[in-house]
């Protein structure tokens, strides 16, 4: 039972990070379609750009938290300005090949300018434990757990509560028809992209504090599970999405800590086509099906 | 028989074996040296990959993105059969379980996958892909992430002989009226179940043939370059067929294969420099997608009555 | 004798009732109509007559050989290869595709070779296909296409493309045939062909032909009985002077005044 309430409390904060990514994922496929495949690369930058924060200048956890989620926000808009708003009228398909090039471009780009090497992430959080009840808690989890809580009430409510929140909604159900009704689209999809990406920032540092380490390919794997995350929930709903970061975290924590560890990355594909098969349009998701 | 010798399977015939002897004398001719021998090689399996990855997405439009999975099932299904018997026989006993396993694990992974449509297909098929990998990985047999030591089992005639067998394979499937469902599947499936198309049927046999030959590429590889391990099959494999297919246009054949020729040569000469590689096909993907979102040659061919009408065409202008 | 017979169809989406306890008998080489107002339920009518939808509850019975076989629920493929064949309403072509293969495409369950033989292009590959060609050729130049077949089939003016369906529809070798609003979008020239078109292939190949049509002129023309619905349930049914002095028939289409 201990090894099941202590791999719970590491599946929390692994979710956390998921969950975080995977709102971005849901957030851009909500508005444009797009499984924003290069989504996992920003959030390798945002643990870069909190590294070079914290080495360079110096700065805290949180400083450095903002700063890579102010970096990686700019740099989302930036990427979907160039690459993908020539693709609006597109087909899916194209939008997520064009998706796949900037993962690849990012990656690269990351290689050659930062090197291909691990590196390690320095520790600014206290690397103290709490023992309790046979458990082991570390700050660091909490930090992470309870930065992501705040972060999706947020997001919640600049989803639920703010104009440009009613104007992704909008965009989301109808693009053509919010533009008829004087919202400016563009800017719409920028801000989604924004906080998006934003959110990914943020997981690349808290991920970067919770395994010590970065490279430039750390982005590849858990952008998938997050996408998985995220498909599982229902794509398009952001309570989904933080569900399903939960779940998937906390399953890949079961499955390692009961011995499965090798396996764990196939539990989570598993996971992903049961959903697929079962239902498509995720838990919270509603079919919809083509009109004749 | 006679139907079967007309001018546009000459001209194929013809090129075919044109290009072998062309091949063979510039390397018993020194010209195209051992390096150049390798390049060769690979061009040759990435025409295969390329192909038939082509059927599944761009003639039948279903977005697989577990390609390298087929491929990985392949080279260690020769790869373990050569360990137990080092001959070729045990080579080609492996090539046959690969097929055979192949086929089946695609039409598990077709049937349930293939009900999803277009983002959530690629998905769906790049977990498959990747949990063959995992499978594969945690094997005892294939000797986990150290992989497999092996020796050179193939020489340049068998594997251009193989290549021709893929291709005419699956060009002939696609030139048919099995061939034609395939492709009004892509276009527009409610249509094509409406005459009379069994859409679900068709998807999987593109499915499966696809894999089939992608496994028999996977053989060739294990059978060249001496060393197996799972980390060559992750999904970025995958999408460097992929990247292949786009380039030369999703739905063309010819150009899949102009397209697996040129990438190989690019990448044999800026293997110096494989970060910058990475660099330019990031950008060359969001290109094409941007200025040429159908590839080189788009759904068209590369036919050698093209090229007449092209010339006959320019005749005219001049006149 | 009955080729299609419908008792008490009805399909629900939800809450929605789109097309209720509807009955329908279609004869042999009968032309019919089916009109009502937009939203009436038409489409989905024909969509669970075609398998794209199943029924909710009912019956649909096709002659197959002389003895009535239960279709509701089947697939489309199963239902086309049983005899029944249609066009869509807002033009579903094989786009990218020549107007040949267009019509290649839908002959395919007619087609005797397999994957295999198609790979090893075996002499029955040549023969069929040889056939087929011919075949597609005669049924493009029933609906006056013949001149464009290697044109694509996007490149096509708009009435074309309508004749281009219903040629690809026939390539099915089809009992019955469903055309889905074949006139919308016509002027009147192209209409009058158009009508003339229906008679002809209906009498050609034999066909029970049965249409959504919005202008009535084609309707009133070329119908032996008529169907009309509205809120998805059959208001009226019979000859065509019969509908055009039908009270319900009016209220449907111009309001409760008369």
């Amino acid at each position: 039972m201990t090894v099941f309430f202590q791999q719970l409390i590491n599946g929390l904060s692994l979710g956390s990070i998921y969950a975080l990514i995977a709102l971005g994922y849901t957030m851009v496929y909500g508005i444009i379609k797009l499984i924003n495949f290069a989504h996992g690369d920003i959030y390798m930058l945002g643990a870069y750009i909190g590294f070079m924060a914290i080495t360079v200048l110096g700065v805290g956890f949180f400083p450095a938290l903002l700063i890579a989620m102010v970096g990686c926000a700019i740099l989302g808009v930036v990427i979907e300005r160039i690459a993908y708003k020539p693709l609006r009228n597109a087909t899916r398909i194209a939008a997520l090949i064009t998706a796949i090039g900037v993962s690849y471009f990012i990656e690269a780009m990351t290689q050659r300018f930062m090197g291909t090497n691990v590196r390690a992430f320095p520790n600014v959080l206290s690397t103290e434990v709490i023992q309790f009840a046979g458990l082991r808690i570390s700050y660091q989890q909490i930090y992470i757990f309870v930065t992501t809580i705040v972060l999706m009430l947020i997001l919640q409510t600049i989803v639920k509560k703010t104009k440009v929140g009613r104007a992704m909604r909008a965009v989301s159900v109808d693009a053509d028809a919010a533009r008829l009704m004087g919202i400016n689209v563009d800017a719409t999809i920028s801000y989604t992209f924004a906080i998006g990406s934003a959110l990914a920032g943020a997981a690349g540092v808290l991920v970067g504090i919770y395994y010590n380490s970065i490279n430039p390919l750390m982005g590849m794997v858990p952008g998938v599970k997050a996408f998985i995350a995220a498909v599982f929930g229902g794509i398009g709903i952001v309570p989904g999405a933080m569900f399903g970061g939960f779940f998937i975290g906390i399953a890949e924590a079961l499955v390692s800590g009961y011995g499965g560890s090798l396996y764990k990355d196939a539990v989570v594909y598993i996971i992903l086509i049961v959903i697929l098969i079962i239902k498509p349009a995720g838990l919270l998701g509603k079919n919809v099906k083509e009109k004749v | 028989m006679k139907k079967m010798f007309n001018k546009y399977n000459l001209c194929w015939i013809l090129s075919m074996i044109g290009s072998y002897v062309l091949l063979s004398v510039l390397m018993s001719a020194g010209i195209i040296d051992s390096v150049y021998q390798t390049v060769v090689t690979t061009i040759i399996i990435n025409i295969i990959l390329a192909t038939s990855l082509n059927l599944i997405i761009g003639i039948t439009g279903q977005f697989s993105l577990g390609h390298a999975g087929f491929m990985c099932i392949g080279a260690y299904s020769a790869g373990v059969m050569v360990k137990q018997m080092p001959s070729m026989t045990g080579f080609m006993l492996g090539i046959l379980i690969g097929v055979i396993i192949s086929a089946i694990v695609a039409m598990i992974v077709a049937i349930p996958t293939l009900r999803l449509k277009g983002d959530y297909l690629a998905i769906a098929t790049l977990g498959f892909g990747e949990i063959i990998r995992i499978v594969v990985l945690n094997m005892k047999i294939t000797n986990g992430a150290a992989g497999l030591v092996l020796p050179k089992m193939l020489n340049f005639p068998f594997m251009y002989g193989v290549l021709m067998l893929c291709l005419i394979v699956i060009i002939n499937f696609v030139r048919s009226a099995p061939g034609r469902a395939c492709i009004s599947v892509r276009e527009d499936e409610i249509a094509s179940e409406a005459m009379g198309i069994n859409t679900t049927k068709y998807k999987v046999y593109a499915f499966i043939i696809g894999a089939v030959i992608a496994s028999i590429a996977g053989a060739m590889y294990a059978g060249n370059f001496y060393v197996i391990k799972p980390e060559m099959f992750t999904f970025n494999k995958s999408i460097d067929i992929l990247v292949m297919v786009v380039f030369g246009g999703m739905g063309s054949m010819t150009g899949s294969v102009i397209a697996a020729i040129v990438i190989g040569l690019l990448n044999s000469f800026l293997q110096n420099f494989s970060s910058v590689r990475m660099i330019v096909y990031g950008i060359a993907l969001v290109c094409i997608m941007i200025f040429r979102p159908s590839g080189l040659l788009g759904t068209k061919e590369f036919t050698f009555s093209g090229i007449g009408n092209f010339f006959k065409k320019r005749k005219e202008v001049k006149k | 004798m009955n080729v299609l017979k419908v008792s008490g169809l009805t399909k629900n989406f939800g809450g929605l009732c789109a097309v209720s306890n509807v009955n329908m008998e279609l004869n042999e080489r009968e032309l019919i109509g089916l009109i009502g107002p937009n939203g009436a339920g038409k489409t989905t009518l024909f969509n669970l007559l075609t398998g794209v939808y199943e029924p909710s509850s009912g019956k649909i019975e096709l002659n197959v050989d002389g003895n009535m076989k239960s279709i509701g629920g089947l697939k489309p493929y199963v239902v086309t290869a049983m005899g029944l064949a249609r066009t869509f309403q807002n033009i579903r072509l094989f786009k990218s595709q020549s107007v040949l293969d267009n019509v290649k495409i839908a002959m395919h369950k007619n087609i005797k070779y397999g994957t295999a033989a198609a790979i090893l292009r075996l002499p029955k590959f040549y023969a069929e296909e040889e056939r087929v060609q011919r075949e597609a050729e005669e049924l493009l130049k029933v609906v006056h296409l013949y001149d464009k077949k290697d044109e694509l089939a996007k490149n096509l003016p708009y009435g074309e493309q309508r004749r281009l369906e219903i040629a690809r529809a026939l390539a099915t070798s089809p009992k019955i045939l469903f055309l889905d609003e074949p006139a919308a979008g016509m002027n009147p020239q192209e209409t009058a062909e158009l009508t003339e078109l229906i008679h002809k292939i209906k009498e050609d190949f034999n066909l029970t032909v049965i249409l959504i049509e919005h202008d009535m002129s084609l309707v009133m023309t070329i119908c032996e009985r008529i169907y009309v619905l509205d809120y998805g349930k059959l208001i009226a049914h019979g000859n065509p002077e019969e509908i055009k002095n039908n009270p319900r028939v009016i209220e449907a289409y111009l309001g409760e005044e008369i």
